[in-house]
């Protein structure tokens, strides 16, 4: 045993980049990517504050136009289910803190309730968006 | 034996700041939940409206209340969370450096451009 060779072709280590994302990998890298995206959305925010406050209303005028482009509505709706596919992640994530709801298949119903629920609070919202402006 | 004298380490952990990230992370996020869904719905009720409508809405005291408690959170709390990102994926000593500094400057400078609009529209009334 102790002459076993060392450089006998045996297997090599695994292929670790090769397998299955689990579900909960996936959706931690979306809380991440929502998180980051929310964080440079906040300056939209403060856009809209600043043009709501402004004296000049060709400020508002111009975020109005922004908003009412197609790319600013991709931006908006973008935006919505971000916000809402991070909140439900947070409230996943509060719900893990007290330890309930961590093995296998309570985590991956979580992890498609926020999917589904996200994608069904952004429709909602913009039903009722385009509902009260037209 | 060369030992850490336990006062200086008690409740501190490798970090050297305890649970206060985590702490602070949590109390926000909870603070978030209705402070966003009471966004939303302000937001979702002033989309197409005209900008003096928007304005004396956005100036009234509990819309005002609402904007400056999420202001507060939201910049709280995403501080922290690109904090962690920073710290997991830059590497390089400076750059992270760099990069706090500047994540810590931007939500302050986010925080106060959207107090000083929310301050300016509730005292022109």
């Amino acid at each position: 045993m102790s002459s076993a060779d060392l450089k006998a072709n045996r297997p090599l280590s695994p292929h670790i980049w090769i397998y299955r994302w689990p579900l909960t990998m996936v959706m931690s890298i979306a809380h991440r990517i929502t998180g980051a995206g929310l964080y440079v959305g906040t300056a939209l925010l403060v856009w809209w504050l600043w043009a709501a406050a402004s004296s000049d209303p060709r400020d508002y005028d111009s975020l109005r136009a922004f908003f009412g482009s197609w790319f600013g509505l991709v931006i908006l709706f973008g935006y919505t289910w971000a916000l809402l596919h991070h909140m439900l992640g947070g409230v996943r994530h509060l719900i893990w803190d007290t330890g309930a709801l961590l093995t296998k298949t309570p985590r991956n119903f979580l992890a498609i309730a926020t999917v589904v629920g996200s994608a069904t609070l952004t429709i909602v919202i913009w039903v009722v968006v385009l509902a009260v402006r037209s | 034996m060369m030992r850490t004298p336990l006062a200086r380490v008690r409740y501190f952990g490798s970090a050297h700041a305890g649970t206060g990230h985590y702490w602070l992370q949590r109390v926000t996020a909870i603070a978030n939940l209705p402070l966003v869904i009471a966004f939303i719905v302000i937001l979702v009720s002033l989309i197409g409206r005209p900008q003096a409508e928007v304005a004396v809405t956005l100036g009234s005291p509990f819309v005002a209340a609402v904007m400056l408690l999420l202001t507060l959170s939201i910049t709280v709390h995403m501080r922290l969370g690109m904090q962690v990102i920073i710290e997991d994926y830059i590497h390089h000593k400076g750059l992270r450096l760099i990069a706090l500094v500047a994540n810590t400057f931007f939500a302050i400078a986010i925080a106060t451009l959207a107090v000083i609009a929310i301050a300016d529209l509730m005292f022109r009334a």
